[in-house]
Parts: structure tokens; C-alpha cells; sequence
């Protein structure tokens, strides 16, 4: 307490914490508001104007999916109404197979993370712990190759996609497995650079122990390495979670039937004009959808800011 | 850290093992197998080998030869590199190589491939399926001719008809096979009810699927000319023949009805001697035509110009307001002396942790020119029409990636800051310097050495910011000027979207020779930045 009011008296000289230490013997000055108003104040002015703008999207989206009435402007009123009639309207309405899409996103988005963290985690094993030739311009093409993001060769896949369902129909268009089999192509990328990095902070002295005590790599990889890179893995899982949710393009070509659709395309559909949508309804769609995300994210916050920073983006 | 690891194992590694310790490492390596590890091993590579021969056996029966020999060499491959000594990198490698060569590297030449097609709506086949389409298409029933007796039966392939004709003689055909004559199928007053191998359909079933069945049309012969046999009703089917008549000899198809001749002439299509062309055609290379088209044709060229700079100007805007917002907010919450600042970052990190497709689709909604948040609460009922009209379009876009973008900056901003020693600043601050200066000449330069990867990255990212683009406006306002299906707001990967997959007219080709000229723009552009970053002298 007696520190943080030292701090406060000292603003208008030192703006550093450390500096205040030369100097603690001086007696208390009573609150000033206009120097605490220069010092601190008005940072909370912007962080209330911040989070006004921040939150408040959301607020309105909450506020439009407790409303039971369906249109654009009978949501303007917030938190007018509340009931829970547009989330049973979304719920029960056979032509918007909410839950299907739901369930579908949280298989597709489950799976490819999973799996993209696997191939990821072994190429970067590869790359951390082997020499070999080729070793430098295969990392480097692994990043180059994302510089052309799938999204761009959507007519080729597509292409592609169709070609195999004449073959294989159960993993062509339409198909679940197919549309993760495309997700997976981006699997090696900037996910296993990140993981490199973090594979290279793991000191090698552990390996060499291991393999004198007769382990083989498959063993140290799957038994030592992989749960000491844990953290990386669940921040590396949880972004391609994320971005795997939010992607459209590839999920709205290769995924035909509405039950097979993620909620991207589904909500997308949902909405696609505002003005006549059933906006409560697809309000109701945002927040179950966004809810489980938004809190995995909070929850995991400390962990992501450090794989961010990192190198990924949004 | 991680570089000093790395500097340790390069050097003990760059002395070359002797043979003795290859010959030691190669023992211990076998030693260690363990007996369950080599079961998972070959139980997951059985597995593998049971799909590829699988695969194989379906590609044979469907004569793809290419794809088979691909599928071929890629399992031995496998099998190879799994159960020879050795080859470690490549044990770890394979799997996810395997999908990037596929699904990332073979989509982005296939992708070059179609840019030099004629691929689109009219032109999406060989050419021998547009002679049967054109002929099927034009198809109408012969005035006059017999009625048939038709059973509608089904086998494994899909359904087909049993045809009796006027003279007793029985046949059975499929939409992909010709009829042809069947013996010992059984009768039921004049007309044959079912034969070895099919189902007949019950009069209920017909009932449940007649557009399937009153699309059947199955050929009379080899020959397309010949006409087909159609079932309106499923009881009965009539002749139909086409008003084009296709001559093999002289490849020129003919319209009866009006005596014009079609020929080909190269161009994918049969065309008239007056320039018309019959659609559906087929597919053929044409070259550089995508790109001069894209390049030369006004209604083409003059979008394509607008996008590509709308593309570049909203990545670069929207990387530096979200940067300096980030920044700006980074250093006002960076004060230690200021309370609650964990409470202003969980809530100003919302709209990151909320998907981006949701947020683009809500904002279009409260942007909305009557009905809207925005116009009737927030102004009171002003009807600005901020997504329609083609520059608010553009504000508004860039308004909404603020939102979506400056939680990421603050992040990575906040990061950042912290990481940057005091004692520099303390040095600075003992020379004199004032705040704006220490910010100006120190803080700022060491911030962007450090974020300047990442600020490509969110470049490159917004270059290619689909999503927002395309849930917020839809590209539009839509140019009505514009030969393409392209708006005011459309960045390149938004129209690709648009030229390809919406629409009346999809435009394969033409949409991949954009795709090219993408690559070729963010490459010449990413090799430039990591020049300068030298990002890429890090991979050691």
C-alpha cells in the first residue's frame, strides 16, 4: 500500500519503479487528483473506451439471441426481451441442422488439430534432433510452401476432390475425411516451425541418457520428447483448432449436403442477408458456437500469448 | 536458448561419427526395439498396405493406370523406408509430406495446369461427353413413333429399363449402355416384367422416384444419331431423337431443324460459320489467353487493376492500424503504477478469442443501412448506407479489422515492450533524453526489429483476409461496369472465390490465372521482406 502511494507521489519526477527506491524517506503527500489524473487516470479513460468497443459487438450479440422476436430491428433494443425461444428455434428447425453442424465442426476441427500436432510434432522432431541433408531447405521450403496459402489452388482442389469421389466416393466431395485430408496438406508449416523452436529448447543431454539407456527413438520421441514439449503441442492444437473453425472457402466447396456443413458455412447461410434472416436465431448460432472457443481461449490465454508472440497470426 | 542447443549439436556433429560408432549406434539402435513396438510397427504398416492394395484393386477395375502406378510407388516407398535400418529423418518425415506434396504442393501446379484451360461452366468436359450432351440436350420425341412397353429395373449401377417392343423382342439398357436383347425374361401379358440380374421396381417406387425416371434416357445404339428411349410415366417409352445430327467422319455437328453446319474449330466448342458456338464444349489449352484476357480485355482489366490495389492498400491499412493501436494501448497498460489493467486486457482480448467468421457476419448486421445498430441507435436513425455505398464500403471494412485485428497487436505489442532491457532506458534517460525521443529513436526500432516477422505475417494474412472480405460485404457493391463478377470491395482472393464457385458463369480457368498472378504478386513481395529481415538466416 505505502508503495504503490510513494509511486503515485513520485509521478510527476520519476516514472520508473526503480528510480522511487533512492529516495523513500519522504513523507506522504495527500491524494492530488490532477496528478494522479496525469499519471494514471487517464489510462483508464482509454481502457473504458476500449473495452466499451471491444465488448460491445458482443453484448449485442447476446442481447439479439436472448430476443425472442427474429429481425435486425427488433434487436437494436438491448436486453429489451429475454427469453430463450430463438436458441429452441435454432435447435428445432429441420431445414438448419444446427447441432449437425456443430458436432461436425467440432469433429473436423478435433481431428485435424490432433493430427496436424502429430505430423507437425514428428517433422520437427526430425528437424530439431537429426542432421541430414537437405535438412536446411526442407525447413525453409516448409515455410515458403505457406506463403501460397491453400485457399489460392481452391479450383485444384476442388478439381482434385472431385476426381477422387469418382474413384473412392467415401473420401471425395461430401465427405468428412476428404475436406480433414485437404486440412492436413498445411499440417507441416508454420505449426512445425513453431514447434521446432520450442523442440530446440529441450536440451539434448535428455536424449543422449535415454539412448544409453537402450531407448530407441521412437521410444524417446513418444515417451520423453512429446511430454516435454507438451505445452507447445496444446498451443500449436488449439490455434489449428481455431483457424480450422473459422475457415470457409474449402469447407463451403468440397462439403455439399447441410448436414455435412460446418457452422462457418451453415451460420453463413443463415444469414447471408441480414435484413431478412432470422437474426435471433443466428445470434443464438454465434454465442453456442463462440462460447466453447472464447472460453478455452481465456483459459489458455497465458500459454497462446507465448505462441503468438512466437510467430503466429490472426 | 534454443540457438545454443542448436550451435552444440551442429558442432558434435561435425565431426563425421568413425565407423565403429556408426557400426555401435546401428547395435544399440536394434537392441532397443522393443517386441510391442515392432507388433504397433507392422500392425500400422499391414494396415496401410491392406488400404494401398485396396485402393489399387478399385483403380485397376477403373483402368486409372496413372494413379495407381502413383499409389504403387508411394506404398513401396513406404515400406522401404519403414523397414530398412536406418533412414531415420525420413521415418519422421513421410506421413506429413505425403499430405503436403498432395493436398499443397501438386494443387498449386494443378492450379497453374487449369490457368491455361479453357475450364469453366460451358467447357468442363472432353469431347466426346459434349457431342453426347449436345445430342441429348436437343433431344425430342419422334412424332408418330412406336410405343414400348418399359419396366423400370435397378441393379447395383443404378437403374435401367426393360424394353419390350412392338414386335415382341425383349432388351434392357442403361443410361451409360445401349439396349441390348435379353433372353428368358419373364412375361406378363405382351410385356416383360423382370430378367435375371435386376430388380423391377414397384409401381409405389415409381411413384416415389419419378424425376429419376423420367430423366432416364437410355440409348437405342453405339451410335448418339440413333436417338434414345425415354419413359415419361414408367410404363411406357417412346423414341427420342435429336435435332443435331453429329458426323464422325467430317467432326461437324448439324441442327437439322435450321441446316446450319457446326464445325470445330479449335476454339472448345462447335461453332457456326457466323461465329456461333454451342455450349456445353469441352476442354481445351489455350495458352496465355487467361492472362492476356485478364490483362488486355478493359472489362477485365480495369477491376482486376482496381482489386489489386484495393488488395494492398487494405492489407497495408489495416497491418499499421492495428499496429498502432496495439502499440499505443501496449504502453498505456504497461504502467505498473495503474490498477486493474488485467481486467481491460481479458475484456480488450474478446474480440480475438470470438471467431473471425462470427464477428464479420455480426458487424454486417449492426452496419446495416436501415435496419442496423449503428444507423438507428447509435446515430439515431441516420440511413448511411455504410456497407452499399463503394467508399464506406471500404471505411467500414477497414473499421471492423481494427476491431478483429488490435487484440493481436496489444498482445504481441505488450510482449514485446516488456521484453526490452530498463537498463537502456535508463542509459537513455541518463544522457537526457526525453520520453518521446527514448520512444521515437529506441523503443520503436527495437519493437519493429523484434515484430517485424510478424507484421509480414499479418500482411501476408490480410492479404489473403477471405473471411472478413467475404462475410462483411460480399465484395460488393458490385461494379456494374465489370465483365467479371467483382465489387468494390473484392480482394484478389475474395474475386477468385467469386469468378470460380458463384454465379451463373464459373470461370475455372480464368479464376486460376488470377490465382497465378497472386502467387507471383506475394512472393515477389514476401522475398523482398524476408530479404530485408533476413528472417530466413535464422533457420540454421
Amino acid at each position: 500500500m505505502s508503495d504503490s502511494t510513494t509511486t503515485r507521489a513520485h509521478a510527476g519526477t520519476a516514472s520508473s519503479p526503480r528510480a522511487l527506491k533512492m529516495a523513500p524517506d519522504l513523507p506522504r503527500r495527500p491524494f492530488d487528483l490532477r496528478r494522479w489524473f496525469f499519471a494514471t487516470g487517464w489510462r483508464h479513460i482509454v481502457g473504458v473506451i476500449m473495452v466499451l468497443y471491444s465488448v460491445f459487438p458482443l453484448l449485442y450479440v447476446l442481447s439479439a439471441s436472448l430476443n425472442p422476436r427474429g429481425t435486425l430491428t427488433g434487436s437494436n433494443q438491448l436486453f429489451s426481451a429475454i427469453g430463450l425461444d430463438a436458441y429452441a428455434r435454432l435447435l428445432n428447425d429441420p431445414d438448419q441442422p444446427f447441432a449437425a453442424w456443430f458436432g461436425n465442426t467440432l469433429l473436423i476441427a478435433g481431428v485435424t488439430a490432433v493430427c496436424s500436432v502429430f505430423l507437425g510434432a514428428l517433422a520437427a522432431y526430425s528437424f530439431s534432433r537429426m542432421r541430414f541433408k537437405g535438412r536446411r531447405m526442407g525447413l525453409m521450403s516448409v515455410v515458403l510452401v505457406q506463403m501460397f496459402p491453400q485457399l489460392l489452388a481452391v479450383v485444384a482442389i476442388f478439381m482434385v476432390m472431385s476426381t477422387i469421389s469418382d474413384i473412392f466416393p467415401a473420401i471425395g466431395l461430401n465427405t468428412h475425411i476428404g475436406l480433414i485430408m485437404v486440412y492436413l496438406g498445411g499440417a507441416l508449416g508454420v505449426n512445425t516451425y513453431l514447434m521446432y523452436g520450442f523442440f530446440n529448447t529441450v536440451p539434448t543431454d535428455i536424449d543422449e541418457a535415454a539412448k544409453i539407456d537402450g531407448a530407441s527413438h521412437a521410444r524417446i520421441f513418444f515417451t520423453i520428447i512429446l511430454r516435454l514439449v507438451a505445452p507447445i503441442l496444446a498451443v500449436v492444437a488449439l490455434l489449428s483448432f481455431i483457424s480450422t473453425t473459422n475457415e470457409f472457402v474449402v469447407a463451403s466447396i468440397l462439403l455439399i449436403d447441410p448436414e455435412k456443413q460446418t457452422l462457418a458455412v451453415g451460420l453463413y447461410k443463415l444469414v447471408s442477408n441480414p435484413n431478412y434472416a432470422d437474426w435471433s436465431a443466428f445470434s443464438a448460432g454465434a454465442v453456442l458456437a463462440a462460447l466453447p472457443v472464447m472460453a478455452l481461449f481465456l483459459f489458455l490465454q497465458k500459454y497462446i500469448v507465448g505462441g503468438l508472440t512466437a510467430g503466429a497470426v490472426k | 536458448m534454443s540457438t545454443l542447443t542448436d550451435d552444440e549439436v551442429t558442432e558434435s556433429e561435425s565431426l563425421p561419427p568413425t565407423k565403429r560408432q556408426r557400426q555401435a549406434a546401428r547395435l544399440a539402435e536394434h537392441a532397443s526395439i522393443g517386441v510391442r513396438a515392432l507388433l504397433v510397427k507392422i500392425l500400422l504398416l499391414g494396415i496401410v498396405d491392406a488400404i494401398a492394395v485396396w485402393a489399387l484393386f478399385i483403380l485397376v477395375m477403373k483402368e486409372q493406370w496413372v494413379i495407381g502406378a502413383i499409389v504403387l510407388v508411394v506404398t513401396l516407398l513406404a515400406n522401404w523406408i519403414y523397414f530398412s535400418p536406418g533412414k531415420l529423418p525420413a521415418k519422421y518425415l513421410t506421413p506429413g509430406v505425403i499430405f503436403l506434396v498432395v493436398f499443397q504442393i501438386f494443387v498449386i501446379v494443378y492450379t497453374g495446369y487449369i490457368g491455361f484451360t479453357n475450364y469453366s461452366t460451358g467447357h468442363n468436359s472432353d469431347k466426346e461427353q459434349a457431342v453426347s450432351a449436345l445430342i441429348s440436350s436437343a433431344q425430342e420425341r419422334v412424332p408418330d413413333s412406336p410405343t414400348y412397353g418399359v419396366t423400370v429395373v435397378e441393379n447395383l449401377e443404378g437403374l435401367g429399363v426393360l424394353v419390350t417392343d412392338p414386335d415382341g423382342d425383349v432388351s434392357v439398357g442403361k443410361p451409360d449402355s445401349p439396349l441390348e436383347p435379353v433372353r428368358n425374361a419373364t412375361m406378363d401379358g405382351g410385356k416383360a416384367v423382370a430378367a435375371d440380374g435386376y430388380t423391377s421396381l414397384s409401381f409405389q417406387q415409381i411413384l416415389t422416384r419419378q424425376n429419376e425416371i423420367s430423366s432416364l434416357s437410355v440409348p437405342f445404339s453405339d451410335d448418339p444419331n440413333d436417338g434414345s428411349l425415354r419413359t415419361p410415366d414408367g410404363q411406357t417409352g417412346y423414341l427420342y431423337t435429336s435435332s443435331l445430327v453429329y458426323d464422325q467422319a467430317a467432326d461437324t455437328m448439324t441442327d437439322t431443324a435450321t441446316g446450319t453446319v457446326y464445325t470445330d474449330q479449335g476454339t472448345g466448342a462447335f461453332t457456326s460459320a457466323d461465329g456461333e458456338e454451342m455450349l456445353p464444349g469441352w476442354r481445351i489449352n489455350v495458352g496465355f489467353d487467361n492472362f492476356t484476357r485478364a490483362f488486355s480485355e478493359e472489362s477485365i482489366r480495369d477491376p482486376l487493376v482496381n482489386v489489386i490495389i484495393w488488395t494492398i492498400v487494405f492489407a497495408l491499412i489495416s497491418v499499421a492500424s492495428t499496429f498502432f493501436l496495439g502499440l499505443f494501448l501496449a504502453i498505456v497498460f504497461n504502467d505498473m503504477r495503474m490498477k486493474g489493467r488485467k481486467f481491460y486486457r481479458v475484456l480488450m482480448i474478446l474480440p480475438y478469442a470470438f471467431p473471425a467468421f462470427l464477428s464479420a457476419l455480426v458487424w454486417s448486421g449492426m452496419l446495416s443501412e436501415s435496419f442496423g445498430f449503428v444507423n438507428q441507435v447509435v446515430l439515431g436513425g441516420a440511413e448511411i448506407p455504410w456497407l452499399t455505398d463503394p467508399f464506406l464500403a471500404k471505411v467500414s471494412i477497414l473499421m471492423v479489422n481494427l476491431w478483429l485485428g488490435f487484440p493481436y497487436m496489444f498482445l504481441v505489442c505488450t510482449g514485446a515492450l516488456q521484453s526490452i532491457p530498463d537498463d537502456v532506458l535508463e542509459a537513455a534517460k541518463m544522457d537526457g533524453a526525453k520520453p518521446w525521443a527514448i520512444f521515437r529513436l529506441i523503443k520503436l526500432p527495437l519493437l519493429l526489429v523484434s515484430l517485424a516477422p510478424l507484421l509480414i505475417s499479418s500482411f501476408a494474412f490480410n492479404f489473403n483476409n477471405f473471411n472478413l472480405i467475404y462475410m462483411l460485404t460480399g465484395g460488393g457493391p458490385r461494379d456494374p461496369l465489370a465483365g467479371v463478377n467483382v465489387g468494390a470491395t473484392d480482394i484478389l482472393i475474395s474475386m477468385v472465390y467469386k469468378v470460380a464457385f458463384t454465379g451463373q458463369a464459373r470461370d475455372y480457368g480464368l479464376a486460376s490465372a488470377f490465382s497465378i498472378i497472386i502467387f507471383i504478386i506475394v512472393a515477389t513481395i514476401s522475398i523482398i521482406a524476408f530479404r530485408r529481415t533476413k528472417m530466413l538466416e535464422e533457420l540454421n
